[in-house]
């Protein structure tokens, strides 16, 4: 079935609808990164997005139960070259058309991706639709310039209630702004007794259940949107080891004084390159972000930069000078992309030990 | 990290000849590396062996050594230049494996010399099989279950033990040499003993098989901080088996999720940080597609073919990156030249699929053992770019330039179902054919997937492009399924063949219904950022991306994929013509499919297309590009191939004309010409019929020389002695008697020679004549060489440049040709004219400094060689004296004969040079591994037609110091002469106490076999077999008794007399 993209700017892209046959507005961003198309589009920080996949092949893997990244995804569609026609691996359970169906999730295939990257990438990330090819384009137009692209995305995403990981080593609250299943698994690895709390979640909450750190998940959409997680942090930061990824690294900026903005078309791909500014050590990590922290914006007096992406340099780590607190941009659980920084993980148990040695002391 | 001041000069160590497993992608490797070493202040210190290349060439290094490869004479250069290191890591397996025996005489410490980039530990550690296995263990990664064993005995019982198949593979052997994989222990013993023999240090790991594993490789990078990044990943389409280098490969992976993809990455950065390696390094892995299994295969601790495929499927130059490393820098402190904004600690992303199918030479063998194992056959390889999968392997299918262009194959389909089921059980060069066959016969996934082991995925894109296949015919004249059979890659040839119509009746179909061929860049990032890499392939999609410049262009088509008879020198002359081409202030577009090459690096051009060179990929490039003209004289038979169609569709081919190009090689109008001239020529007749070729013969007169017309590298050429001989070659080619004429040729006793000339229409220059040492009869690629001629005397000197002259003017040359001579009888004979490049090209600018393609180009674009400076004739001669051998890779090679004729058996040459022709002649075979000692034994192995040539020569070398053998008929002849030759048995002979040839060769008691038994070429002649044996334990093999006249010159030359005082 032909089905069409469109984009603010008029442009029409025309190609092969797969996947759930609805139609969808979002915002439209692309990722390159060359695997892992499960665990983007389950990654609920793409929620309300349409997904364009650089890498030319998508669902040569098919999708597999292990790989979720979130159990209900929203993401608002799929955008490839090329969908396989035939999967193959041992742990496929469906292809990927399949799953996408079941989610809901329409995809158009055959697309110029690359034309459509360089559009995003000149224009900077803009709003979209996927509609049938029958559909009437002029009020198809009309609907896509009237959708106001919603950042206040965490309520949709979140838990709404309380849930245990259980484990027998350190208890650590993370707050889910739209976590991915990553992040429960490196805590899991270690050992990690985790409760997961709702985005709303204040101070009071999780000082109730006397945790041994906390971590602020990821999620989607402005962090300025958060008011309330930005007050929990300042409460929290002072009194427990805080551990901020993604979203939850922009809002430990904003609860220090620092400000976030919109980038023109974000990082998302897992081929990016940050360097710890203290030892000199790069990593690759994956990475999925529309904004950003402002360099310029950051007390000094509070907060120490500690990672920055090589090439452009956006903020990607900070390291409260008081608080045993800090935060990372990227992905140290990965999932897609590079483990080259899982080692963050360790700093947390560890920032969390020396923390109860001295209580115990 | 700043580079570093405590190091002034660098050596770097190149990977000398051509052969199979070591091709032009070090050239490529070690061009970059010594301009990045420049590039960062170094003095650069050169030494190669292989005059081919560009690296050679003076202005890549500060200073250039043309001298062999040897410890010996790698000693003598460092002797005189002190350099304060080397970089041993950008010359192959060659270039390790000499630092390695550098560093055993102690000339590095006796010098306090630095070895760059990998450290001798490393080295040791990743090539050593025990100590690499210990390395494995300490860092707890598996490997297959493996033992190292010295003896055939070790092998067979640990084989007991674990269980067959196993895989042989013997240590510190080029490309796995004599390897293989047994499964039982008849094959067994055969193998490891044979490994044994081939491995340096006699030994051989015998290894549990993995077969059936997806084979995985990754390119990874390091520097002197730890900073470890991946730059590419690549997935073999042929599971674990068959060796890398002649697996079908698609890059990035294909079917690793991005967990399996993350576990190997992981696995593969911490093995490069394991050696300390700093630069490049090759992991192979080998993963269970039934879980999370995995096995490391093995590490190349420096750059390989597959780090130059890698840097090509990428863009990211690997080998460019890895000398700036060595020196010192960072990855975050160097730039990324490929988006001049973001640095070189990047892992690339990419937004196409690459496919690479190698090359065998098995169109010039056809009696070779064509089963691929873990011994490489291929002698080159072909990659192609596209947005589908199988738009990128039709793309390279096309590019092979073999019989086949798309997966339609008549072979194929002619297969009975049982063939078809054992060809793809048994994979050979040819499977992927067969593959489709099955498909077309309706053939499952599955059933495929039982026989081959090959990917259900990998598999479905054959079976897709079968399908559409079917497509294409029920739709004629459909432009819909046009637009989408195109973006799978089919060729409009193709689809004519599927349409019953012409390629160019889809063509111009195809034109009007505007499906168009867009261009894409390859940019390292997936258009991430913005680049400005000139490095384009097509597709079809809706956005083309290559915008053609205001500045007039020029197109030098390459030569595609390195085969025997058209190697790395064409790349050479492509990449020196580019250059011409900027000189004179245009814009130089090239086209390729190689990419191992020099002339495919995207900083040798203003733009280059990574494509096929099929008419329809030129034609498209050509619309696009409306290039002032091409030029097609420097890609080999490749590109002159592709003259008469090009202007036939309205391209202007630049220098001399189609129709004089024909008058060079059609042999009617070449008659003619010679006829005119007043030249002379052998007597020589065109034959279509068997019947007519032999009327032909015998009215000529036996020996006759027969070959089919338009040959490339002397394809099917024979020298045929009677009717039965040509009887059996005619039924051996009936293929070219169909597809052309046969040609038959007198057969003239004589020296034989070539000369290369550039003419501008008017005035003509010879930059020299190269002798052939060989007597004619043996291929002038295979023969060796002598610059300047040593037994020519200035009359036939003069009768050679008039005749040069004159054909060239006639000819109406416009650029360069070659013309090949035979001296009958004190007259000179024209053999040939190729009107184009040819491979002494690099050889002969190289020692008269003349660099002729650039030349030629610039004549081609209209200077006069008066403009240029060059007056007319034959050019001064140097006082050096400069010798050419060829260099075989028969030990790759299974049941190919050894015994040089008429048809090219080559793959690569060395040159060797000094202030005489016995030292150049001697460098020169020490340089193609003819390196004999001071006393030994020759067996000789004499033709009986050969017996009264063979006396001097006999002589020589009992006077050398070297004892001789013979059997029964030479040694009788030879002892009635006054010689001390040992008699031998024959092959199976019994009695008189003696061992038989083979016997001999295999107890390692010969060091050179002379074997002139040419004219019985059968696979179980005896003279094929003592050749075999000879190549099987590593002896060296002269089989024209004119090489071994020089040989014995050349010896003789370094040995004491032993004279009698009288």
């Amino acid at each position: 079935m032909e089905r069409y993209l469109l984009l603010e700017d008029g442009t029409i892209f025309k190609g092969e609808g797969f996947g759930a046959p609805s139609t969808s507005n979002g915002e439209v961003v692309f990722t390159t990164g060359m695997t892992g198309y499960q665990e983007a589009v389950t990654d609920q920080s793409y929620s309300n997005q349409i997904l364009v996949f650089t890498n030319p092949l998508i669902g040569n893997y098919g999708v597999n139960f292990d790989d979720y990244e979130s159990i209900e995804p929203t993401c608002k569609g799929v955008i490839c070259h090329e969908v396989a026609r035939v999967s193959s691996s041992w742990r496929q359970q469906s292809t990927f058309a399949e799953f996408l169906e079941q989610m809901d999730i329409p995809g158009i295939t055959g697309i110029d991706t690359r034309e459509l990257t360089k559009k995003l990438r000149s224009h900077g990330t803009m709003k979209g639709s996927i509609v049938d090819a029958k559909a009437d384009l002029d009020h198809a137009f009309d609907q896509l310039n009237a959708t106001v692209i919603n950042h206040d995305l965490v309520q949709q995403v979140s838990t709404s209630k309380a849930y245990p990981n259980p484990g027998d080593k350190r208890n650590v609250v993370v707050v889910d702004y739209g976590l991915k299943h990553s992040i429960l698994r490196e805590l899991a690895k270690r050992g990690c007794n985790t409760i997961v709390l709702p985005y709303t979640a204040t101070a009071a909450d999780i000082f109730k259940l006397h945790p041994d750190g906390v971590l602020l998940s990821n999620g989607p959409g402005d962090p300025k949107s958060l008011t309330h997680a930005i007050e929990m942090i300042r409460e929290v930061e002072k009194k427990l080891p805080l551990f901020g990824i993604c979203l939850g690294h922009q809002l430990f900026a904003l609860a220090n004084g620092a400000d976030t903005f919109k980038m023109k078309f974000g990082h998302r791909g897992f081929n990016h390159p940050v360097k710890e500014v203290a030892t000199g050590r790069i990593c690759f990590t994956s990475q999925n972000h529309g904004f950003a922290v402002r360099a310029d914006s950051i007390d000094s007096q509070k907060l120490n930069v500690t990672y920055r992406e090589l090439n452009d340099e956006t903020i990607e780590g900070l390291r409260h000078k008081d608080y045993s607190a800090f935060s990372v941009q990227f992905h140290p659980d990965a999932a897609p992309g590079p483990h080259d920084a899982d080692d963050l993980f360790d700093d947390f148990m560890h920032m969390i030990d020396v923390r109860k040695d001295e209580k115990n002391a | 990290m700043p580079k570093r001041t405590d190091i002034h000069k660098i050596m770097v160590i190149g990977s000398g000849p051509i052969i199979i497993g070591q091709a032009a992608e070090f050239d490529y490797s070690g061009t970059q590396a010594c301009m990045a070493l420049r590039e960062e202040g170094y003095e650069v210190v050169l030494v190669n062996s292989n005059p081919a290349t560009i690296m050679t060439d003076t202005e890549i290094a500060d200073r250039v050594y043309i001298e062999p490869l040897t410890t010996e004479s790698v000693s003598r250069i460092i002797r005189q230049e002190y350099p304060d290191a080397i970089l041993p890591t950008l010359g192959g397996q060659t270039g390790l494996n000499l630092a390695m025996s550098l560093s055993q005489t102690g000339i590095l410490e006796e010098f306090e010399i630095e070895l760059l980039g990998t450290k001798l530990e490393a080295i040791n550690q990743a090539e050593d099989r025990e100590l690499f296995k210990e390395l494995m263990t300490k860092l707890d990664e598996p490997i297959p279950e493996s033992k190292t064993v010295s003896t055939t005995e070790e092998a067979l019982a640990f084989a007991e033990e674990i269980g067959y198949p196993v895989i042989v593979r013997p240590a510190f052997t080029m490309g796995g040499t004599g390897g293989g994989l047994c499964d039982n222990k008849e094959q067994l013993a055969e193998i490891a003993a044979n490994g044994l023999d081939l491995s340096p240090v006699t030994q051989c790991l015998i290894e549990k098989s993995i077969m059936g594993y997806k084979e995985v490789e990754f390119e990874v990078m390091r520097d002197s901080a730890d900073n470890t990044m991946v730059v590419c990943s690549m997935e073999n389409f042929d599971p674990v088996g068959i060796h890398t280098g002649d697996s079908i490969v698609l890059a990035p992976t294909q079917t690793l999720s991005d967990r399996e993809y993350q576990m190997l990455r992981d696995v593969s950065l911490r093995l490069i940080s394991a050696l300390k390696i700093e630069g490049g390094c090759n992991v192979q892995l080998a993963l269970d597609p039934h879980s999370f299994n995995y096995d490391v295969i093995e590490v190349n601790p420096r750059v390989s073919r597959s780090s130059a495929l890698a840097s090509k499927a990428t863009g990211y130059p690997i080998a460019k990156m890895a000398a700036k490393i060595a020196v010192g820098l960072t990855l975050d402190e160097i730039k990324n030249p490929v988006t001049g904004t973001t640095f070189a600690e990047f892992e690339p992303a990419l937004d196409y699929v690459v496919a690479k199918i190698p090359r065998w030479p098995f169109d010039k063998f056809p009696r070779a053992n064509r089963k691929l194992g873990t011994q490489m056959k291929a002698t080159g390889e072909v990659m192609s770019i596209g947005r589908t999968a199988e738009e990128a392997i039709q793309k390279a299918v096309r590019s092979l330039e073999i019989d086949e262009n798309d997966l339609i194959s008549p072979e194929a389909q002619k297969a009975t179902d049982e063939k078809l089921e054992e060809k793809l059980v048994h994979a050979q060069d040819d499977r992927l054919f067969y593959i489709a066959e099955a498909f077309r016969r309706g053939y499952t996934l599955d059933e495929v997937n039982e026989l081959t082991k090959i990917n259900h995925y990998f598999l479905d894109l054959i079976k897709h492009i079968t399908e559409l296949e079917i497509e294409i015919c029920k739709h004629p004249n459909d432009k819909d399924i046009l637009r989408k059979v195109k973006r799978y890659g089919f060729s409009d040839a193709t689809i004519a063949k599927l349409w019953n119509t012409s390629a160019e009746n889809v063509r111009t179909f195809r034109k009007e219904a505007a499906v168009l061929p867009t261009y894409k860049m390859v940019d390292t990032c997936a258009a991430e950022f913005e680049s400005q890499t000139p490095y384009f392939y097509s597709t079809y999609d809706s956005e083309n991306e290559s915008i053609r410049t205001s500045k007039e262009s020029v197109l030098v088509i390459g030569s595609g994929p390195i085969r025997i008879g058209q190697g790395v020198e064409f790349d050479y002359a492509t990449v020196h013509s580019v250059k011409a081409i900027q000189k004179l202030g245009y814009e130089a577009i090239v086209m390729n499919s190689n990419p191992e090459t020099v002339s495919t690096d995207f900083s040798i051009s203003d733009k280059l297309y990574f494509e096929p060179l099929t008419l329809e990929d030129v034609l498209n490039v050509i619309e696009l590009e409306k290039p002032t003209g091409v030029i097609v004289q420097f890609g080999g038979q490749t590109a002159i191939n592709l003259a008469a169609d090009l202007q036939a569709n309205g391209v202007k081919v630049l220098g001399t004309k189609v129709e004089d190009v024909d008058r060079a090689e059609d042999r009617e109008l070449f008659d003619q010409v010679i006829n005119n001239l007043g030249l002379k020529q052998p007597i020589g007749k065109t034959a279509t019929t068997q019947e007519k070729v032999i009327e032909t013969a015998e009215e000529i007169g036996y020996p006759v020389l027969v070959r089919p017309s338009y040959v490339l590298g002397g394809r099917a050429m024979e020298i045929v002695n009677n009717e039965n001989e040509l009887n059996d070659y005619l039924e051996q080619n009936v293929k070219a008697a169909i597809d052309h004429p046969i040609l038959v040729d007198a057969y003239l006793e004589g020296r034989e020679c070539e000369v290369d000339a550039i003419c501008d229409g008017k005035d003509v220059l010879l930059p020299g004549i190269m002798e052939h040492i060989e007597h004619a009869g043996v291929h002038s690629g295979d023969s060796m060489a002598v610059y300047p001629p040593q037994s020519f005397s200035d009359a036939i000197k003069q009768q050679i440049v008039d005749a040069t002259k004159k054909l060239a003017v006639t000819l109406k040359c416009v650029g360069i040709m070659n013309i090949q001579f035979i001296i009958h009888n004190d007259d000179v004979y024209v053999l040939e004219v190729n009107p184009r490049a040819s491979r002494t090209v690099p050889f002969l600018s190289k020692i008269t400094g003349i660099e002729m393609a650039q030349v030629a180009t610039k004549v081609i674009l209209g200077k006069s060689l008066a403009d240029l400076g060059y007056e007319s004739g034959l050019y001064p001669e140097s006082k050096s004296i400069h010798v050419k051998a060829p260099v075989f890779s028969f030990s790759k090679l299974e049941d190919v004969d050894s015994y040089l004729g008429p048809e090219m058996k080559s793959t690569g040459e060395v040159m060797g040079s000094d202030h005489t022709f016995e030292k150049a002649l001697l460098k020169a075979f020490a340089g193609a591994k003819m390196e004999l000692p001071l006393s030994g034994s020759v067996l000789l192995t004499i033709d009986s037609r050969d017996k009264n040539v063979v006396l001097p020569l006999a002589k020589k070398f009992s006077q050398i110091g070297y004892r001789l053998f013979a059997t029964a008929g030479t040694a009788s002849f030879l002892n009635d002469n006054g010689l001390h030759v040992k008699q031998v048995n024959k092959i199976g002979e019994e009695g008189g106490n003696r061992i038989d040839i083979l016997q001999l060769i295999r107890a390692g008691k010969a060091q050179l076999v002379i074997n002139t038994m040419g004219h019985d070429q059968e696979v179980t002649s005896d003279g094929f077999t003592i050749r075999q044996t000879a190549i099987e334990h590593n002896v060296p093999l002269i089989t024209s008794l004119n090489t071994a006249e020089a040989l014995a010159k050349a010896l003789e030359n370094r040995t004491f007399a032993t004279d009698v005082m009288k």
